[in-house]
């Protein structure tokens, strides 16, 4: 073997544990990684009750109830498996709407209720002009859930 | 293998770069010029993100770049290792600078799309931070070719390093696949894309546009760095004689 297929043959190993360390950190690090728990996630133990995380998801379409203090809001996020029911009370960001993603920042209640303290909305990997989006997708906004 | 090795020549590679390098730059300006007035113009707002949708025409371009570039610091780096062709070295100290240009523009304009979309302008999610190393990544190898460089070494470490980085690119491709993420998966794969195509139009012009201006930068510091060098080496015969 020469010189240069020996450290070719190098290269081709050290690529080969580079990818085999990808592989390791994407599944090693899935749970510490996780950006949220899903409501299918908590269903088998809930995270302390005074510990911070967030809990994603879709909202339900039709859940979000808003109380007459004007910015109370509560809804149920979903991800087809399990829901739980949040509460928040503050701005949602504009994107927050039934149907959509929504990642809640905040604590479970003992009772496996969520208390939200921040909201985002999660953005799906679609974009489509806003005539399609009629005839395919029935968009509620918070304005026609007041 | 016949033309890496005709390309491993300095003054080969310079007669193609030359005149290749304008081509390239006013290939890349033509393309951006009109892939920017389609963007602003000609498209239609999304049904959600209404007119924010627009930063993907750079984000997407920049993103593509930034773990673009890095490809191509690994792939030089294993030219170099193996073939020992020092221009391949070259190529990789080139486009570490644009490389982290690119990947900054891409944090940067994720960043203002952020605020008005998820309604935060960073959080420490999978894709995000998975992007920030690797722009800290560059940064690294900047500093590590340039210090190589100024102490005489023959490049071999920072062509390990360039190796060692490639083990990012595959965590910010899977990041939002096996990681629950804020960000959202990919839009565009070999299938198809879900980007409807009156929004996606002008992103192919936008994609070409920055990888022949990218093309072009590289070239440019190539050059550069070739004539440094041979600059560097007359001055040394001058001093010994």
């Amino acid at each position: 073997m020469t010189a240069k297929n020996q450290r070719l043959m190098l290269v081709v190993l050290a690529l080969a544990a580079l990818g085999a360390a990808a592989v390791l950190a994407l599944s090693g690090l899935k749970d510490q990684a996780a950006f949220f728990y899903a409501p299918s996630d908590v269903a088998g133990g809930l995270p302390a009750p005074d510990k911070a995380v967030r809990l994603g998801g879709m909202v339900q379409k039709g859940s979000i109830r808003r109380a007459a203090d004007g910015v109370s809001i509560a809804f149920v996020v979903t991800d087809g498996r399990a829901t739980t029911p949040v509460t928040f009370s503050g701005i949602a960001p504009d994107l927050f709407r039934e149907g959509s993603g929504v990642v809640a920042e905040g604590h479970f209640r003992p009772d496996a209720s969520f208390a939200a303290t921040n909201l985002l909305a999660k953005h799906d990997e679609k974009y489509m002009p806003p005539q399609m989006a009629g005839k395919m997708h029935e968009t509620t906004t918070l304005k026609d859930t007041r | 293998m016949a033309t890496l090795h005709a390309l491993a020549n300095p003054a080969r590679f310079l007669r193609i770069a030359r005149p290749l390098t304008p081509i390239l730059w006013w290939m890349g300006a033509a393309l951006i010029a009109f892939g920017c007035w389609a963007g602003l113009t000609q498209t239609p707002p999304d049904y959600l993100q209404g007119e924010t949708v627009r930063i993907l025409y750079i984000h997407v371009p920049a993103a593509w770049l930034g773990m673009g570039g890095w490809s191509g610091i690994a792939i030089s780096s294993i030219v170099f290792l193996v073939w020992r062709h020092p221009l391949a070295a070259v190529a990789a100290r080139a486009i570490a600078l644009p490389g982290a240009v690119f990947a900054a523009i891409c944090l940067v304009t994720g960043s203002i799309w952020g605020r008005p979309t998820w309604g935060t302008w960073w959080q420490w999610d999978g894709r995000l931070t998975s992007m920030l190393l690797l722009f800290f990544v560059y940064l690294g190898f900047i500093a590590l070719a340039k210090a190589d460089r100024e102490r005489g070494g023959d490049g071999r470490i920072p062509a390990l390093y360039g190796i060692a980085g490639t083990v990012l690119l595959p965590i910010i491709r899977y990041s939002v696949v096996w990681w629950n993420t804020l960000h959202q998966g990919a839009s565009i794969g070999l299938t198809g894309s879900s980007i409807d195509r009156a929004l996606l139009w002008p992103l192919p012009f936008m994609l070409l546009g920055f990888s022949a201006l990218f093309g072009a930068i590289v070239l440019m510091r190539m050059r550069a760095m070739l004539a440094i060098a041979k600059a560097e080496a007359r001055m040394q015969r001058r001093a010994r004689a």
